[in-house]
């Protein structure tokens, strides 16, 4: 029997406010002693309320829009209970049947195509604290307990089960922190968590309606583990049901050391989260003015800027995806193409640009920080390699060193003699020195063999070392053969 | 005016007199809030009215409350002695709701109540008992004592707010906040002879109450004549940036809506109010009281309220679920007790709460969860809260044909001590005439309206929402016309 597998992730992002979801503490605490940004509020002490951060709701409502969802005009926050010390209250302020959004999608490119995944539902809710287990000198083992990070704002993105495999999991996992970032709702970072991907994973006779029981995965730390723990729960499962087996509904942790998905530690008690309406905040009710404004503050979305920028500057559609992986990588683009000059193609930027210059940052999706070379020096480099001033090999000698530098190119191409000579007079003496140095190659010019110039402009160009231009040098040579006849 | 014009001392005074005397410099703040400390001396020995006397913070308040009082910066309430029930947050003061989980809690910052009496120069005098988590109708079930009813020591002051009632009534405090979840200001205001408002839901700000359930709970002022509660709840009221739930209508200055008729004022009469379980004596004097009103100039109507009789058990679903919620997040991990039982996390979490906290609280831990949990949420809670809209409705209604409701506060007077902590039903019926108002979340006044076998009885008015002015107004057009709010319980010999 054929078999599909079917994944739905959901994905946790932490929303990029300065302040937590429910209180007035700072969200930095990044690097922060334990327990440093805390107060009352998020710490749970008796006879605290919750007062919503606006600022969060306007962030999720962006994340809502730019997946294409509808915003619920009247939704709410609910109580989910589960007892456990991160969790202050004994409670986590979620949203349970009333979401901030439902029923959007966001497409991915997969294989050469593009794809629809459908998201269910985006709902705000509140972060919780952290506990670090330690073992003391006695052998004891104790647990710490840092609330710094409860109360932080999240957003659940929950996709529909429309992924069937690791690789597109991946990708929907990629192209959903994209849109994140391009609308400053989250850093995206998924090593200082605040992007988390679990998902849900089964596998089912192809064609069948039905899902088979859902294994849920948890730990993928990055989007390689993504693919990775997917990939292989996949095939655990596939390897089960071949062999006539059943797939147990269970919660399974990736090991990235061993690189297999195990199973969890079950819980001593069943899930039963109690939820019910937080009676302590009334419910949220966004207009159609404010949903509204919130449309106007989403910026354009990577796929709309992909199609613009390769339509608008004439860029290919692979260069255009590339450029946009990240908003400040193609606001680089655009502040690069406004600074050429006359004449000078936005596609030989982009070149430059998807090429060497990315290859230098090697920042993932281009991350350009560690870079010197602001758009100004980038769009006189790309200019000059378009007026000849200097060839392709000097110029990604002096784009690596204004990578570094953050000098002028044309500065740097001076002090080290990289300008491209085009001058005869400065050519003569080299030329007629390459007729008189290699007399055989001459002799087969004469004699019919017309590739050998090509021979005698790599003398011209080793002695000038290849600050030469080779129209020139050719046409050089051409008339000095010719003369000397 | 001679403000004392009678032998009463000075803790016997209202505020309103108190006031005057303070303001003509004939006392100070100083001075009146030994006078309290000294009655409570006297007296808190028999009535159990206080978990922590603050004494020394009390002198100090006073000391400022002095100050202004002669630089003519004097608040509404400058130098007033008053206390709060055990579940209000006071920063740097001891605040355990009642319980052993709570024991030794020392909050870091002040519920706005507090904060906005201590604005207005009322002078702190200490914490007060009440029942574990305000769950209780007799003060019984506090994990440090029994608090008991200065009219009769061997009868319970009512409750959860019993420590605050008893305080008002003995002379141990001139006014008092209370909370008020289904009945907790008013019953035992009514059990205790003293004034009880239960504020609109909204119009309290709720920050720092420790929560019992987040969509009943008021904090409420107890007090010894209409007048002064109008005083306290201008003090306390309105909108707080700290509470979502706070509501942004206006507060008008209450002390205006007293008047001392009652022209044009339709009284609504429901009869489901004076059914089965209310005592002879009670609805005697609640009749009586009615009466009363229309001789005031009121026009009585009669009104229905004929899901009353559900408002009870709805009431111990929705409450209970609430609690059960709120009262998660004592685990012993930041603060409170913490039990040296149990071998990891889960045991020592076990340990904890069930050292920690009293059976009442436990069964409703227990009934709250229940009515959560999957596959029976349906059936208790969401239609719990439908019955709660057809009771609001029914009050809407009601309010088309009167502008305020008269019931007893109570069914009946003030219980022998010990005598129904065996049946927790016949303790919730305590609360069977407060309940409906707190489900519908609008404003009832519970006010004395004389005695039966010698203990006090009350007279609740219900109002529409926002509108305590109207039920505050009438309340005062009765208590002027009855001596009901002159007298005390002959707690110390008289002098
Ligand atoms: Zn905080």
């Amino acid at each position: 029997m054929e078999y599909e597998a079917v994944i739905g992730l959901e994905v946790h992002a932490q929303l990029q406010t300065r302040s937590k979801m429910f209180c007035r503490c700072s969200t930095q605490y990044a690097g922060a002693e334990p327990n440093t940004h805390i107060c009352p509020v998020c710490a749970g002490f008796p006879g605290v309320l919750p007062v919503l951060n606006e600022y969060a709701v306007e962030l999720a409502m962006r994340v809502g829009l730019a997946l294409n969802c509808e915003i619920v005009s009247t939704n709410r926050f609910d109580r989910k209970h589960y007892p456990y010390p991160d969790l202050p209250k004994g409670y986590q302020i979620s949203q349970y049947d009333l979401p901030l959004a439902v029923g959007g999608y966001l497409t991915i490119g997969h294989m050469g195509e593009e794809r629809r995944i459908g998201i269910i539902r985006v709902h705000m809710e509140e972060d919780t604290g952290k506990l670090l287990h330690r073992r003391g000198d006695d052998g004891e083992v104790y647990s710490l307990l840092d609330l710094n990070r409860a109360g932080v704002p999240l957003l659940e993105i929950v996709s529909a089960p429309d992924l069937h495999s690791g690789a597109e999991a991946r990708a929907y996992a990629q192209k959903l922190r994209q849109i994140l970032r391009y609308i400053d709702a989250s850093t995206g970072n998924m090593e200082e968590g605040a992007l988390r991907v679990d998902a849900n994973v089964s596998v089912r006779p192809r064609g069948s309606e039905e899902l088979g029981p859902k294994v849920e995965i948890k730990n993928m730390n990055s989007f390689r583990s993504v693919e990775r723990a997917l990939d292989h729960e996949i095939a655990r499962q596939l390897e089960v049901v071949r062999s006539g087996g059943r797939i147990s509904q269970e919660t399974r942790g990736w090991d990235e050391a061993a690189q297999v998905t195990l199973p969890q530690r079950r819980k001593e008690y069943a899930d039963d989260y109690r939820y019910f309406p937080e009676p302590d905040l009334p419910p949220l009710v966004i207009s159609d003015e404010r949903r509204r404004q919130t449309q106007g503050n989403v910026a354009e979305l990577p796929d709309a800027r992909r199609d613009r920028l390769a339509e608008q500057y004439a860029i290919s559609a692979y260069d255009a995806e590339v450029l946009t992986g990240s908003r400040d990588t193609a606001d680089y683009f655009e502040a690069v193409v406004a600074r050429l000059g006359d004449g000078v193609p936005p596609k030989l930027a982009a070149n430059w640009i998807t090429g060497d210059l990315f290859r230098l940052a090697k920042g993932e999706d281009g991350d350009l920080s560690g870079s010197k070379l602001s758009p100004d020096l980038m769009a006189e480099l790309v200019g000059m390699v378009h007026g000849g001033e200097v060839n392709q090999g000097s110029a990604r000698l002096l784009l690596e060193d204004a990578f570094r530098s953050g000098r002028s190119p044309r500065a740097l191409a001076r002090e080290r003699g990289l300008l491209q000579v085009s001058d005869e007079s400065q050519l003569s003496g080299a030329v007629r020195r390459a007729i008189e140095e290699n007399p055989a190659a001459v002799e087969d010019y004469r004699g019919g063999k017309k590739q050998a110039i090509g021979f005698l402009i790599g003398q011209v160009m080793r002695q000038t070392r290849g600050t030469a231009k080779a129209d020139v040098v050719r046409t050089l040579l051409e008339r000095e053969l010719a003369a000397s006849d | 005016m001679d403000m004392r014009p009678d032998s009463r001392s000075l803790p016997d005074l209202s505020v309103r007199e108190l006031r005057t005397l303070l303001d003509r410099r004939e006392i100070g703040a100083v001075e009146l809030a030994r006078a309290y400390l000294d009655r409570i001396g006297e007296v808190d020995g028999r009535v159990r009215a206080y978990l922590t006397v603050t004494a020394e913070l009390a002198l100090e308040q006073a000391e400022e409350a002095d100050r202004r009082l002669a630089s003519g910066e004097a608040g509404a309430l400058e130098g007033i002695p008053m206390a709060l029930k055990d579940l209000i947050s006071t920063r740097g003061i001891e605040t355990t709701c009642g319980s052993r989980i709570l024991r030794g809690y020392v909050p870091p910052y002040d519920a706005t109540a507090y904060a906005r009496l201590r604005e207005a120069g009322a002078v702190l005098l200490g914490k007060l008992n009440m029942d574990e988590f305000a769950m209780g109708s007799s003060t019984e079930n506090s994990a440090f004592a029994a608090t008991a009813n200065p009219w009769d020591l061997s009868t319970v002051p009512g409750g959860s707010s019993g420590g605050s009632a008893a305080a008002v009534a003995a002379g141990e405090a001139a006014f008092t906040l209370g909370s008020d979840t289904g009945g907790s200001v008013r019953q035992p205001a009514a059990l205790c002879g003293v004034v009880g408002l239960k504020p609109t839901y909204g119009r309290v700000s709720r920050y720092g109450l420790i929560a019992f359930a987040s969509s009943l709970d008021q904090i409420g002022p107890l007090t010894r004549t209409v007048e002064d509660c109008a005083l306290v709840m201008n003090a306390i009221s309105g909108l707080d940036p700290h509470d979502s739930t706070s509501s942004p209508v206006e507060v008008p200055d209450l002390t205006t809506a007293l008047r001392d008729d009652l022209q044009g004022v339709r009284v609504g009469v429901p009869e489901e109010y004076f059914g089965e379980g209310l005592e002879p004596g009670v609805e005697r004097a609640v009749r009586e009281a009615i009466e009363r009103l229309r001789a005031l100039g009121a026009e009585l109507v009669e009104v229905s309220l004929p899901s009353t009789k559900y408002a009870l058990a709805t009431y111990y679903i929705i409450a209970p679920a609430e609690a059960s919620s709120n009262l998660a997040r004592y685990d012993g991990v930041r603060y409170g007790y913490r039990s040296p039982d149990g071998e990891d996390l889960v045991e020592n979490y076990l340990a904890t709460r069930e050292q920690g906290f009293g059976p009442e609280v436990k069964r409703r831990i227990m009934l709250g969860t229940y009515a959560l949990s999957a596959g029976y949420y349906e059936a208790y809670y969401v239609k719990a809260q439908k019955v709660r809209t057809i009771v609001k409705s029914e009050f809407d209604r009601a309010f088309e044909r009167c502008d305020l409701i008269a019931t007893p506060t109570s069914p009946t007077v003030a219980f022998e001590l010990g005598s129904r902590l065996d049946d927790p039903l016949a303790m919730y019926l305590s609360d069977t005439y407060t309940i409906p108002a707190s489900m519908a979340g609008i404003p009832a006044i519970s006010v004395p309206c004389g005695f039966s076998d010698g203990l006090p009885v009350g007279l609740q008015l219900i109002g529409r929402a926002f509108d305590e002015a109207t039920i505050l107004g009438a309340a005062h057009a009765y208590e002027r016309s009855t001596d009901w709010a002159r007298r005390r319980p002959e707690l110390v010999s008289a002098g």
